[in-house]
Order: C-alpha cells, then sequence, then structure tokens
C-alpha cells in the first residue's frame, strides 16, 4: 500500500501528462502530386518546414494515396490535381483535396485546421508575388493567449491530472479500506465496543485526509520539478478547496462502503462514480460543449468544482473570493456525504 | 442470570434460531453443542447486540440487548468464529487498541490475561496475521478479556486449533471461570461438551435437551452395542434393513447399534449378521457417550 501511494502519483503525473496531450506532432502526410508545378512544389516544402507534419511519401496516384490510409500508414493524403497552377494563373481559382482519416476525430480535425493554415499562407505568398507587392489590403487578427501564452497544453492537463489522483485516494482507498474490515471480520469485533460510530467514521476519514493532501504536495512538488508547472495562485486557497474536496470525496467513499459487503462490489461502484466523475469534469473536454443535461448534473459533480478550481488557482491565479461558488457547492456536497456515511453505517442488523 | 425467551430469526427462507427459550446461571460455564449451521452463531449475535431477534426477548443481567445495547457491550467480551483482530497490528498493539477502545488499560486488568498473555508476551511485537492459530487464539481472548467482561461469548474458539492447544484453552475457561465470570461457548466437538458445567443441544435452530453433560448421558437408558465388523458399510446397509434396528451409525472404526426392544442380547445381534454372511469380529454392550446422546436426541426428532 505504501509504495503505490508514492509509485501512483509519479506514474500518473510522468506518464498521463503526456499521453493525455492533445498538442499534434508528427502528423504524416502523403502527397498525391499530379501538377507538378511549382505552386505545388511550394506546397510540398512548406508541409516539410512545418513541425506538425511529417512528410511521408510522395504518391503517384490518388489510389495509391488512399490505400495507404486504409492500410493505416498515413493520417492526411493531400491530392494536387493535373492543372492546378495552370487554372489558378487562367481563372485564379484552384482546387486540392484533403482527406482525413476521422477514426481519431480531434485529429483529423486539428490535422485540416493546420493544413488550411498552411494553404492560406500559400495563397497569400502567390497573391503578393503576383501583384507585385501593391500593397495588399486585408484585416488581420492577431490571438493572445491569456495564463497560458504558449498554449502549453501540459499546463492544461497537469492540474487535471492531480485532481483525479486525489480523488482516486479520497474515494476508493477510503471504500476499500472499511469494506475489508468487513471481510476479515474486525468490523464484528469492533461492532461490539463501545465506540460511536462517528467516531469510527472520523477514524476512517482523518488518515486519507491527510494521506491525500500530502499526495497533493507530492503531486505539485513533481509538476513543479519535471515541467516547471506554473503555481501563480495562493497555495493556501488550493489547499482550503481540497481540504473540503477531500472530505466530500471520502463520504462518498464512506458511504459507498456501508452499502457494500465485498471488495469486489466497492470497486465496481467506485469506477462506476468516477469515470462519471471524471469525463463530465471536464478534465479532457471542455464543459461548454456538453449538453444542458450534463451541464446540470455536474452542479453534483464535485469534481467539476475542484477541476475549475485547480485550474483557476495554479494558472490563473485566483483568490479565494473567485472561487467562492464552487467552495460553497463543494463544501455542502460535503455537509451531505459525511452525515450520510456515519448514518448509514450499521453496528446492527 | 441470561434469559432466552421465545428467540426467533429468520434469514429470508432459512429459520435460523426456531424458537429458543433457555436460562444460564450467572457463573456457569455454559455449552451450545451442534453441528455447523444449528443456530450457534446467530444466536451468539442476538445476545451481544448485533443482531435483533424477530421474536422473543433476551435479558442480559437484567439488560435487554436489543435497547441497552451500549450497556451490554460494555459488559461483553466476545470472540467470534472467525479470527478478527487487525492483522497488521502487533500483539501489544492489538491488545492496547482494545484496551483504549473500552476506555481502560492493560494494566487495569492485567490479572485477569496474565495466565494467557504470559504465553503469546514473547512475541509482542509480531503482526497478528503472522501468528499460529492457537497464538491467534490466545491473543483473540486477550482482547476480549482486556476490559473485565462479565460475559464471556466464545463463538468456536477451538475450531482449527489443534488438540493439545485444545485441551489448554478449556484449562484456561476453567481457570476464568473460577474469577467468576460467566462463560459461554458454542463447539461442534462433542468431547468438548463433557468440561462445561450445562450444555445445550443445538440442531436446526432448535434446543433439543439442556442439561449437565453427566445427567444427559444418564437418561440415556437404551443399551447401546458397539459392534465391530470386516466391513462397515455392507453391515450398515443389513442393520438398516432389520426389523428390529432403531438406529445405526458409523463411530469410528467401529458400529453404534441401538435396537427397538429394550430386552433385546448382543447374541441376536450376532445370529442377525451370521445370517446376512457378515464377518463380525464382536459385540458389546457399551456406555454411551454424549455424541450418541446427541445423535440419538437429533435421531428421534428427524
Amino acid at each position: 500500500m505504501l509504495p503505490l501511494i508514492f509509485v501512483l502519483p509519479l506514474v500518473q503525473l510522468i506518464v498521463l501528462v503526456n499521453a493525455a496531450t492533445m498538442d499534434m506532432k508528427n502528423i504524416s502526410v502523403t502527397v498525391a502530386d499530379k501538377d507538378l508545378s511549382s505552386t505545388s512544389r511550394l506546397l510540398i516544402s512548406k508541409l516539410e518546414a512545418s513541425p506538425f507534419f511529417k512528410l511521408e511519401d510522395l504518391a503517384l496516384s490518388k489510389e495509391e494515396a488512399i490505400e495507404r490510409i486504409q492500410d493505416n500508414k498515413t493520417d492526411v493524403v493531400i491530392f494536387i490535381p493535373h492543372n492546378m497552377e495552370s487554372d489558378f494563373n487562367r481563372e485564379g481559382n484552384a482546387k486540392l483535396q484533403i482527406i482525413t482519416d476521422a477514426i481519431d476525430a480531434s485529429k483529423a480535425q486539428l490535422s485540416f485546421g493546420y493544413l488550411s493554415n498552411i494553404v492560406r499562407g500559400l495563397n497569400l505568398e502567390i497573391s503578393i508575388e503576383q501583384q507585385l507587392l501593391t500593397d495588399v489590403k486585408q484585416i488581420k487578427s492577431e490571438a493572445l493567449y491569456w495564463f497560458n501564452p504558449n498554449l502549453n497544453y501540459k499546463y492544461y492537463m497537469l492540474p487535471a491530472i492531480m485532481a483525479i489522483l486525489l480523488t482516486i485516494i479520497g474515494m476508493f482507498l477510503t471504500a476499500l479500506n472499511l469494506v475489508r474490515e468487513k471481510e476479515i471480520g474486525t468490523a464484528e469485533q469492533i461492532n461490539v465496543t463501545p465506540i460511536k460510530k462517528s467516531h469510527f467514521i472520523i477514524g476512517k476519514l482523518v488518515p486519507f485526509l491527510i494521506i491525500g493532501l500530502f499526495e497533493l504536495t507530492l503531486a505539485l512538488t513533481l509538476s513543479k520539478i519535471i515541467y516547471d508547472l506554473p503555481i501563480n495562485g495562493n497555495l493556501l486557497v488550493l489547499y482550503a478547496f481540497a481540504f473540503v474536496y477531500l472530505l466530500a470525496v471520502l463520504g462518498i467513499g464512506l458511504f459507498i462502503s456501508t452499502q457494500s459487503q465485498t471488495q469486489q462490489q466497492v470497486m465496481m461502484i467506485s469506477f462506476f462514480f468516477l469515470l462519471v466523475f471524471v469525463l463530465l469534469s471536464g478534465a479532457f473536454t471542455s464543459v461548454d460543449n456538453m449538453p444542458v443535461l450534463a451541464q446540470e448534473l455536474n452542479r453534483l459533480n464535485p469534481l467539476y468544482y475542484f477541476m475549475n478550481v485547480i485550474r483557476m488557482v495554479l494558472i490563473k491565479g485566483a483568490g479565494f473570493r473567485d472561487i467562492m461558488v464552487e467552495f460553497g457547492s463543494t463544501l455542502l456536497i460535503a455537509c451531505i456525504t459525511v452525515p450520510l456515511a456515519v448514518f448509514s453505517y450499521r453496528k446492527t442488523s | 442470570m441470561i434469559e432466552f425467551k421465545n428467540i426467533h430469526k429468520s434469514f429470508e427462507d432459512v429459520h435460523a434460531v426456531d424458537g429458543v427459550s433457555l436460562n444460564i446461571e450467572e457463573g456457569e460455564l455454559f455449552g451450545f453443542i451442534g453441528p455447523d449451521g444449528a443456530g450457534k452463531t446467530t444466536l451468539f449475535r442476538m445476545l451481544n447486540s448485533l443482531l435483533i431477534p424477530d421474536e422473543g426477548e433476551i435479558s442480559l443481567f437484567g439488560l435487554d440487548p436489543v435497547k441497552e445495547y451500549k450497556k451490554v457491550r460494555q459488559i461483553i467480551g466476545y470472540m467470534p468464529g472467525k479470527f478478527s483482530l487487525y492483522y497488521d497490528l502487533s500483539i501489544e498493539e492489538n491488545l492496547q487498541f482494545f484496551a483504549t477502545v473500552f476506555g481502560t488499560t492493560i494494566e487495569a486488568n492485567y490479572h485477569l490475561i496474565e495466565d494467557i498473555y504470559k504465553q503469546i508476551e514473547p512475541f509482542k511485537n509480531r503482526p497478528a496475521g503472522k501468528l499460529s492459530g492457537g497464538m491467534k487464539q490466545k491473543l483473540a481472548l486477550s482482547c476480549a478479556l482486556i476490559h473485565k467482561p462479565r460475559l464471556l461469548l466464545l463463538d468456536e474458539p477451538t475450531t482449527g486449533v489443534d488438540a493439545v492447544s485444545r485441551r489448554e484453552f478449556w484449562e484456561m475457561l476453567q481457570k476464568l471461570k473460577e474469577k467468576g465470570i460467566t462463560i459461554v461457548v458454542s463447539t461442534p466437538y462433542m468431547d468438548e461438551a463433557g468440561l462445561c458445567d450445562r450444555v445445550a443441544l443445538m440442531q436446526n435452530g432448535k434446543i433439543h435437551a439442556v442439561a449437565p453433560p453427566s445427567e444427559i448421558v444418564a437418561q440415556f437408558s437404551d443399551p447401546l452395542y458397539s459392534i465391530k465388523v470386516e466391513n462397515n458399510y455392507k453391515s450398515l446397509q443389513a442393520l438398516r434393513q432389520w426389523e428390529h434396528c432403531e438406529n445405526v451409525y458409523p463411530f469410528g472404526e467401529t458400529l453404534h447399534y441401538l435396537d427397538k426392544r429394550n430386552d433385546v442380547d448382543g447374541k441376536d445381534i450376532e445370529a442377525y449378521l451370521s445370517s446376512q454372511q457378515l464377518v463380525f469380529d464382536h459385540v458389546e454392550l457399551i456406555q454411551p457417550d454424549i455424541e450418541d446422546c446427541f445423535i440419538a436426541l437429533t435421531h428421534k426428532v428427524g
């Protein structure tokens, strides 16, 4: 158990953060160039220069390129038809085709976006060249990415992984601990002692509360060392919230274990809750894009609040005033789950 | 005094305890004897306030385990059938823990457990999970005694313990009884019944007899024969089909036989066995022991 407590956060932080990245690199591209003109060559050289793409191969025909998608050898096919350059010069309008493998929808969308950008750049370059540098009128937009100027995806994922880690510690370990006592029979021995139910439950809460806060500290330290995670907010605010959050999930974990007889049951139910909590919380996807029902359900999801708070405090530098709503909601959940665990624990049957 | 008045308890479709009424005197060493599934554990768990009876009343030194469970838990030392102390705590830590939970200290009641604890004290830093069966049992008994209970409730304490440890354990119980503690013990072993002041024979949730072991044996008036034969199984079959046979069952290496007639002679049985072409060594009249009584009682009821 003890090594698990140390190894779990380390593995999660190192493996998961890198695995869960949404940054696209090395998208494999196959170009079927039927035009073989200077424009098509310009496009290919731009692809080669981009860090996102890896030019896999030049196919001789569209069919051959598509076959490569079928065989999972390439992600994107660019088909440049026979007279793209001459069409462009004659009619000021030419077409090329981009085919993406949309098994992984987000990857397909992203690579399409990157490619569109490259083509747009190409267009601009050609028009500037042809109009011999007369001033081109256009509206240019410039994006500023606040709080994460380099769009470092790890800064987005690290707090999420920490929040999930604390949930696992809080919910799984406590739930397993109490039901294990039932399984090996120590609960029976404890039940015939004069110990009060509330004392017993508090005895189960406190150690995991301490372990949880310790894990948070460990995860923060590791993130700072390994990834140089910015800590812009007040850590005290984060710890105060984490304390309340742990109470809420510990209550849920204990409640699950009072209702279960075996460790298998506890595992099944905890997994169910963990999956729902994580997927709804916005750890990987934006909550704003979810259906209204899911957004409403998130009001009951303590992890949703924690996910918001940990990102806001660490990245945005939010203070206590900014997280009042989340704090209040989580406190309310804790005020329900902990007494629920106490009252549902039965010494007599 | 402990009183059971018409206690019933069912689990779904199983009638685990079916109308049990009996009294146990203070200071008595009382045994519940019966096979697995007789309802002994269920009865114990109702006495120690872990289960609520469907029907009937229990009075434990004037306390009701349902309503006054808090007081009941203070005066009971319960040792469940399955070893249920903390495996990762050492002997000393377990004892310390249970003393604290009951609001007392090891020192305050050390005199009660001294004889038992001394035997395991050399290993007091060893985790309870790594102890042998006999040592676990001694530790469990120490933990059940540490708060000086008035009633010691032992659920099959000797199951899975070797013969020497079992004898030692019963010697310890005798000593505790001398200290004025009421002891209620359940066991599936008939030979242990003889060591109790009084026993209750229990089967299928019912009590068949409550009496001192000697009295139970004395009540057994029918002549009982021990028959040593060459082929136990064939002889058993043949005797069962005999019209005079009341009951016959294997008992160790021999068969025990009860006849319907009161004046039956060993010669009659020998003659019958010969007529069935069965080879026998001897047929002799013997004194029944408690196990024979138990089988006879359950046979009559069944």
